[in-house]
């Protein structure tokens, strides 16, 4: 096999830059500015949550770093290098997962490699041995309509870790799962994380994930989206669904929930995916 | 058990009233035929019963005729429905995927589509230099709308967010058109390919009795002229037996070609 990033000296790839970011989506009259002056970084091998209202343009910004939108105004970086449009070196899930229904799931996982032009037997090879570290052995011969939802995001991540990405982007990555699910998901990605250190954007609406998962939260006001905090964690790893109850967690839970807070009869905004608006 | 019994008899009991059911129609039939039924705007006086139609068609399985009836049939519809596949996928896809292949291609084949396959004929007499040739391009031309259209329809559909993940893992353009356009489209594809099958031979059948030297739509009119009136239902079923096998073949190639939309593995 090639390189494994954990091979490379811990936490050297990955770094995001953001400076001075706005995007506007839409066009003519439905034109708006999704986030606006956006700056800050991201240490290599971060866990970043960005936090925010549905519609605040969370989604708008990893769509950016996707290369998938096109930035207003300013710079977006990753290790310094200007993004040019979707790469194998920033991998995206979706809320939604969006495998290859006609692929098997170990194909899913090796569409990548494939990509790369690796042998047929070298990327099942690969695709197993990453299946079986996000806990899905026994399902490569599956097709992804014949797993549970919280397996297909499993398989997702899979697929994106294959190509091992410098940035891992997760736009509300559980947040089409049942209660239950997500907070094994939770915790299976911290797992996955640990063993695989990649530098990760996760976006959600959830304050108690963004609390649990991150080492570091970034909140984002009502559209334009705006930095209006960012909290770094105090709580070591690995953690466990105890953290939840504990004193420090309620507390930055409320701090939050008070940021977050809308005026009253504020009708909510309509979500917006990491490919623009939504039916454009 | 009783009610174990009962729903062990069940399917046996359903499919012995479904076989009686033909057979009532059949009997029917017979009846009506031997006994010159009249009913007024429709009469049965020059329909020939079952049992003669069968003696035909033993007749008929026996003669060397059937094979070069069936046979001129099977290649007209190969070659102009063959045809119609691989230039109807072709443009479907060029229409669905680039904007300037639709605005320059859409127009004129909107314009077409309307005319039914069949009015072609008479112009189709005078544009080929043979009658083969004209009957296999009303076989084309009949096939090719449903196939074109599915097809257009299964590409534009794609969901573009698979579009999106393929190019985030690296895709190249050719790649997704391979890897992800073609096996998303490839179910409307494969119902326009049925839809067209049954046009073909709708098409074939009606241009082989006006301008047909051999082929069944042939022999079913030459049956019509000759008063072989027995011959007659002998061709609409060989008609119907072509019909339902062409389309079982490609029921057929869906399930090999599209396994993850078998219901036993897609749930």
């Amino acid at each position: 096999m090639n390189i494994r990033v954990t091979d490379i000296p811990a936490k050297t790839v990955g770094r995001i830059d953001v400076a001075n970011v706005s995007i506007s989506l839409g066009e003519g009259a439905g034109a708006f500015e999704a986030v606006r002056d956006l700056d800050f970084a991201v240490a290599p091998g971060e866990l970043v949550c960005v936090l925010g209202p549905s519609g605040c343009g969370k989604s708008t910004l990893l769509g950016a770093l996707a290369g998938h939108l096109k930035l207003t105004q300013g710079r977006l970086t990753v290790d310094d290098q200007p993004l040019l449009g979707p790469s194998p070196d920033r991998g995206i899930v979706f809320q939604q997962h969006t495998l290859f229904p006609w692929k098997r799931v170990r194909d899913n996982v090796a569409f990548g490699p494939k990509m790369r032009g690796i042998g047929k037997a070298e990327r099942r090879r690969s695709a197993d041995e990453i299946l079986k570290l996000v806990g899905l052995d026994g399902f490569e011969a599956f097709y992804p309509s014949q797993l549970s939802g919280g397996m297909q995001q499993r398989v997702e991540i899979a697929r994106v870790l294959i190509n091992q990405p410098r940035v891992l982007l997760m736009d509300e990555p559980f947040g089409a799962l049942d209660a239950q699910t997500r907070s094994l998901m939770q915790e299976v990605l911290l797992d996955i994380w640990t063993k695989i250190p990649t530098t990760t954007v996760f976006v959600t609406h959830d304050i108690e994930e963004a609390l649990f998962l991150a080492d570091r939260i970034i909140v984002m006001s009502a559209r334009p989206g705006r930095v209006i905090d960012d909290i770094r964690l105090p709580f070591a790893r690995p953690r466990h669904s105890e953290l939840v109850t504990e004193h420090e967690f309620v507390r930055l839970k409320r701090h939050i929930l008070n940021l977050l807070r809308r005026p009253d009869n504020s009708p909510p905004l309509p979500r917006l995916s990491p490919l623009g608006v939504p039916g454009e | 058990m009783a009610s174990g019994r009962t729903i062990d008899r069940l399917p046996k009991l359903r499919w012995l009233v479904r076989a009686g059911s033909i057979l009532a129609c059949i009997g029917l039939w017979q009846l009506a035929s031997s006994w010159h039924l009249h009913l007024g705007i429709v009469t049965f006086r020059n329909v020939p019963p079952p049992t003669e139609v069968v003696q035909s068609a033993i007749f008929l399985l026996k003669s060397p005729k059937l094979f070069a009836h069936v046979s001129s049939s099977l290649w007209r519809v190969f070659a102009g429905y063959g045809a119609a596949v691989v230039i109807g996928v072709a443009l479907g896809f060029a229409i669905g995927r680039s904007r300037a292949a639709s605005d320059l291609l859409l127009p004129p084949l909107e314009l077409l589509r309307p005319i039914p396959a069949v009015a072609w004929i008479p112009l189709s007499i005078l544009m080929f230099p043979s009658s083969e040739l004209s009957m296999i391009y009303i076989t084309f031309i009949g096939a090719l709308f449903p196939i074109i259209l599915n097809t257009v329809h299964g590409v534009a559909n794609i969901d573009r967010r698979l579009v999106a993940s393929a190019r985030s893992l690296g895709g190249t353009p050719v790649a997704i058109l391979r890897e992800i356009v073609l096996p998303g489209a490839a179910p409307s594809i494969v119902t326009g390919l049925a839809i067209g099958m049954g046009t073909s031979w709708f098409c074939l059948v009606t241009a082989e009795m006006i301008s047909g030297q051999f082929g069944i739509g042939y022999y079913t009119w030459e049956a019509y002229t000759l008063q072989n009136y027995a011959d007659i239902i002998v061709g609409m079923l060989v008609i119907g037996l072509l019909g339902m096998g062409s389309s079982w073949l490609l029921t057929t190639l869906g399930h090999y070609l599209m396994p993850w939309r078998d219901p036993a593995v897609a749930r």
